[in-house]
């Protein structure tokens, strides 16, 4: 397996943005040799139908993910605290687009 | 006349797309096999726009001029028969003889390194050459040019950064690329060399001056060889025919399989 591994291209995740001004998003992941050919290759992969004006790779094994196991210490406190959402207040009519 | 000279440039990008879009599927990596199926499509687009303009040209033509231009039967056929060409018709309905492109663009792919070589001669060239021909005098060539160079300017990139990683990279990739690079040389001259309808459309300002080219190209592929730590051939006796209609059996073979369903099947579409 790490003989299989060593002959394989490391994978990297690749983002793009779609047009100026919006975020970079994730699109997915693909192996390459290194940085430039990750990009090239997302630019084939990823943006042969117009989907982006911009490209970000970075290697897999960069990502640090939080665990699935701590789910429930992590994310399930915060559940009953809807008034962290700001849906308490009346706006006035003059304020739009909120 | 522009329509050799325009069916010419056609004929590169028809073969050289055909030849690339063979790798279709069998690519050495998923990612790269999608890389190198987009550059056969961007060769095909071209062929397509350029073979629009020259049915264009050709339907002007006076008619003992129609009659004159090709040998091959079946498009001749059509000509007799008073019916304009088409694109279709120029790609599929013409036979060797009347084709025009570079043998170095009807050589089989071969492994990796051979299709990286054949296709970082022929970028390098192309794209000081559509870099001149974007300020062609005639419109429709200008602006093909000006959409190629964008295109070629990738393709150059990504055949230049193969060379080098293949190149500099293990003994035996190396060796291969060096072989290949060797292989592909005979096929370079006819590219630096003017054909009669080249010069003819140098003259009649439409056309691209290859003698200034030449060195561009000659630099250019030596820096990256240098940078792969590969030799520059030295070999000085180079292959001709292409640009006047004489091919390799190659040519044969690739136009029976491009060419088989619309011969069996006249006007066929699906």
């Amino acid at each position: 397996m790490s003989q299989q591994n060593k002959n394989e291209w490391p994978l990297w995740e690749v983002f793009i943005r779609s047009k100026a001004g919006l975020d970079h998003k994730h699109a997915g992941s693909l192996h390459a040799a290194d940085a430039q050919m990750a990009i090239e290759n997302a630019r084939d992969v990823y943006t042969r139908r117009m989907e982006g004006v911009s490209i970000w790779v970075v290697e897999s094994k960069h990502i640090r993910a939080s665990d699935p196991g701590e789910a429930a210490s992590l994310y399930e406190p915060a559940t009953d605290k809807i008034y962290r959402h700001p849906t308490f207040y009346d706006l006035p009519d003059e304020v739009k687009y909120m | 006349m522009s329509l050799i000279y325009t069916l010419r440039l056609a004929d590169d990008a028809l073969i050289l797309g055909h030849r690339i879009s063979e790798w279709t599927g069998h690519g050495p990596i998923l990612e790269q096999d999608i890389a190198i199926t987009n550059t056969a499509l961007d060769h095909l687009g071209r062929a397509r726009s350029l073979y629009q303009y020259a049915a264009e040209l050709f339907n002007q033509l006076p008619d003992a001029q129609k009659t004159s231009a090709f040998t091959s039967v079946a498009i001749n056929a059509l000509v007799a028969a008073g019916t304009p060409v088409d694109e279709d018709d120029l790609a599929y309905l013409r036979d060797s003889g009347d084709f025009r492109n570079l043998l170095l663009t009807e050589q089989p792919n071969g492994d990796w390194a051979c299709t990286i070589a054949r296709s970082f001669y022929y970028d390098a060239f192309h794209y000081f050459y559509f870099s001149a021909l974007q300020h062609s005098s005639n419109a429709a060539l200008a602006a093909i040019a000006a959409k190629s160079l964008k295109e070629t300017t990738y393709h150059l990139r990504w055949s230049s950064e193969w060379v080098i990683r293949l190149g500099d990279g293990t003994e035996e990739s190396h060796s291969r690329m060096q072989q290949a690079i060797d292989n592909m040389w005979m096929y370079t001259g006819e590219m630096l060399t003017m054909s009669a309808a080249e010069q003819e459309a140098l003259a009649a300002g439409y056309g691209v001056d290859i003698a200034q080219i030449a060195p561009l190209w000659q630099n250019r592929v030596k820096e990256i060889l240098d940078e792969a730590t590969l030799s520059l051939p030295s070999g000085t006796w180079m292959q001709q025919g292409g640009k006047d209609g004489i091919h390799s059996e190659n040519m044969g073979f690739i136009l029976a399989e491009m060419q088989f369903l619309q011969r069996a099947y006249p006007g066929m579409e699906w």
